[in-house]
């Protein structure tokens, strides 16, 4: 299905939709909100001083640019398993160095600073692993805006330390007990609020999903990673990478780091989803790979369903991806082929989290960890001129705990042999 | 005529506003939920909003979150919901029918395909929670096309600039949502609810209803007054909720909860006379 466009950075068309994909699929309640939400977003790209405030936050609060870093061991391991003269130079875009330890950041400091000019005083957002909870909780807390997160009920457990994180930092936690109590709960729970709390309240969504303008505004608040990244492999190599690889839940991470690549048709991209069990077991969180278009959360995308069009439980180790959609953006650039989309087992995205930790002395999320599973058997494929950069999008210390329980049950397995 | 325009003209005649009464196709199974769709014209409602369960009811309160939990347990489809329609028309070919939902089951059922089962069915119209004007080509146009209606919800947030596009493709009647939040969750603000009712109608000739938050027959007079139906959704879900046993199967107090409920506030409506005939 790949018939090749112009340009793929034109979209979302004035209605939200990427080809068939994206569009407003909202309560009528919720219209007039998102369509002042649009035209405020509007106001603020044109105007300098937003992009200038914007710039000054990133630079001397969250610590950007994040450094582009060279796995050095992780490239030499991978050559050492490759055939002859095969073992891409991997390259890192460190985002779990940004304040509060993810990419999330990016896209809560726009969209906070767009709610303050919007004159709204309460924030409010969903989260799955509680990354995005916590940089929404921490940019409320730098400005003086109430914040309540919905987070599914398992997640709350799963995720403990980023509780304790956002209620130190002032925000209500609210967890949700319907459905599978997961992301997808937490985001239908957001959205009931949003309905209730129309006025005052602006809706923080995490990702690269929703009604429009969301998908389209967080991609943009994202794509500063993509930026810096053609800036600094410039810099380091003096010419653009070959290859770009991400993790995908939602979305945001990845299409942050693809958006400033799509027309570089030079650049190959993946996007990797968690497969979970793996895609054969039913039970895994990839919507590409295992889902159809429908709608909903406000866009037509992939989704996981039944044949009824009963929306299915995902299913990850890793909270900040187990969600049964994906961006719409992403949904248009798996049709037109300009994206390749894989996917990562749970037991792959562990493996590749201690292998990381042991070789270049860092703790990548679990999230993360998908991206560097496949970068891996990507890297073994391509020439050693060949340059790849992996999305580093979050740091691992949330998720030690859920490790460290499964390589002690792992453990108790082998010794009962 | 279609048989809402019908109902509506009829009830004008009357001198009343119409009672729409809410429930969930399949809750908690196929069997109660025919007994207790059949036992509503009965009690006196006189328009029926039929629920198409959907897994993730982003503008519903929890008591209709429940009650599409129920159905989808008790194995309700989309396929079903028409079947019991149809099931429904053989007694009765005169109490108008919207289904009212998600949009996705529609679309993966096919919305030619659905339109065409829902009118062979029975079906009048349809409330689509998710589909703003702005969507109106996904299944509101087609709709019409068929001949079905399409009742939009126009709800506080809706003013007077924007009216106008909500109203445009309306067929049937508009649902006015007395408050801003999910179903079943807050008491309406009556005399405003008269105010805005009264709003609307200056931008339409089309009958309007009210709803969220109608609990009581007291509830349900007091909205009569000033607009032309009343609807019930989750106070009905609730008393059948109510009548479950402790595994959330129907029990012999079922229908009859419903009833009951249902006939309490069709004396409120009726205790309202009107001026319009």
């Amino acid at each position: 299905m790949s018939n090749k466009l112009n340009s793929y950075t034109s979209g979302p068309d004035e209605h939200g939709h990427f080809g068939i994909f994206g569009g407003r699929f909202v309560a009528e309640t919720l219209m007039p909100l998102i369509l002042s939400l649009e035209k405020a977003y509007e106001e603020a790209r044109a105007d300098p001083d937003f992009a200038r405030e914007l710039a000054q936050y990133q630079a001397h609060y969250v610590g950007r640019p994040s450094p582009l870093y060279y796995a050095e061991r992780l490239t030499e391991a991978v050559r050492a398993g490759a055939g002859e003269g095969k073992g891409a130079k991997i390259y890192l875009k460190r985002e779990e160095l940004n304040h509060t330890g993810s990419h999330k950041v990016n896209n809560v400091l726009g969209q906070i600073m767009l709610a303050r000019r919007m004159g709204k005083t309460r924030i409010i957002a969903e989260t799955g692993a509680g990354q995005h909870g916590v940089a929404t909780a921490t940019l409320c807390a730098r400005f003086g805006l109430k914040c309540v997160v919905y987070m599914g009920a398992v997640d709350a457990t799963r995720q403990k330390p980023n509780v304790f994180r956002m209620e130190m930092l002032g925000a209500e936690v609210r967890p949700v007990q319907a459905g599978a109590r997961t992301l997808k709960d937490a985001m239908n729970e957001a959205l009931r609020d949003w309905v209730t709390n129309v006025a005052d309240t602006f809706y923080c969504i995490g990702t690269v999903a929703g009604p429009h303008p969301y998908p389209a505004m967080v991609r943009d608040f994202q794509s500063v990673i993509g930026r810096e990244v053609r800036e600094q492999v410039l810099a380091q190599e003096g010419r653009l990478p070959d290859s770009l690889v991400a993790c995908i839940g939602g979305g945001s991470n990845a299409m942050g780091l693809f958006h400033p690549f799509l027309d570089e048709q030079s650049v190959e991209i993946f996007g990797v989803e968690a497969a979970g069990h793996g895609l054969s077991s039913g039970e895994h969180a990839a919507s590409i790979a295992g889902g159809r278009p429908g709608v909903l959360h406000g866009n037509r995308t992939y989704l996981l369903m039944d044949d009824d069009g009963q929306i299915t439980e995902a299913h990850s180790i890793s909270a900040g991806l187990d969600y049964p959609g994906i961006g719409p953006e992403h949904a248009w650039l798996h049709e037109t082929g300009r994206v390749t989309y894989l996917s990562a087992t749970d037991d792959e995205a562990v493996a590749a989290f201690r292998q990381l930790s042991l070789l270049e002395g860092i703790i990548p999320a679990l999230e993360s960890s998908h991206a560097l599973a496949r970068a891996a058997d990507l890297a073994a494929q391509r020439p050693r001129d060949h340059l790849m950069v992996v999305n580093l999008s979050g740091r691992g210390d949330k998720d030690i705990d859920m490790i460290a329980e499964r390589l002690n049950a792992a453990k108790r397995e082998g010794e009962a042999e | 005529m279609s048989r809402i325009d019908r109902r509506f003209a009829a009830l004008r005649a009357e001198g009343r506003a119409a009672l729409v009464t809410y429930i969930t196709a399949g809750d908690p199974d196929f069997d109660t939920s025919l007994a207790a769709l059949r036992s509503l014209p009965e009690a006196g409602a006189d328009i029926i909003e039929l629920g198409m369960p959907f897994t993730d009811p982003m503008a519903d309160g929890p008591a209709i979150q429940l009650a599409a939990q129920r159905a989808l347990k008790g194995g309700q489809t989309l396929a079903r919901t028409l079947a019991l329609v149809r099931a429904f028309r053989e007694g009765d070919a005169d109490t108008p029918i919207i289904l009212m939902g998600y949009y996705n089951p529609i679309y993966i059922y096919g919305v030619d395909r659905f339109l065409a089962d829902a009118k062979e069915a029975g079906v009048d119209g349809f409330i689509v929670v998710d589909l703003p004007p702005e969507e109106d080509e996904e299944l509101c146009l087609p709709a019409l096309r068929a001949g079905l209606a399409f009742i939009r919800l126009a709800t506080p947030t809706t003013d007077d600039a924007r009216l106008p596009t909500v109203l445009a493709n309306t067929r049937g009647f508009v649902y006015y949502v007395s408050i801003t939040g999910v179903t079943g969750t807050a008491v309406p603000d009556f005399e405003a609810v008269a105010a805005q009712v009264a709003r609307i109608k200056r931008h339409t000739d089309l009958p309007v209803a009210v709803g969220f938050g109608v609990r009581s027959g007291a509830h349900a007079a007091a909205i009569a007054r000033g607009a032309d139906g009343v609807v019930v959704g989750s106070a009905i879900v609730g008393a059948l909720a109510s009548s479950l046993d402790a595994e959330g199967h129907a029990t012999a107090r079922t229908v009859p909860a419903v009833h009951a409920l249902v006939r309490e506030l069709a004396e409120g409506v009726r205790s309202v006379a009107k001026q319009n005939a």
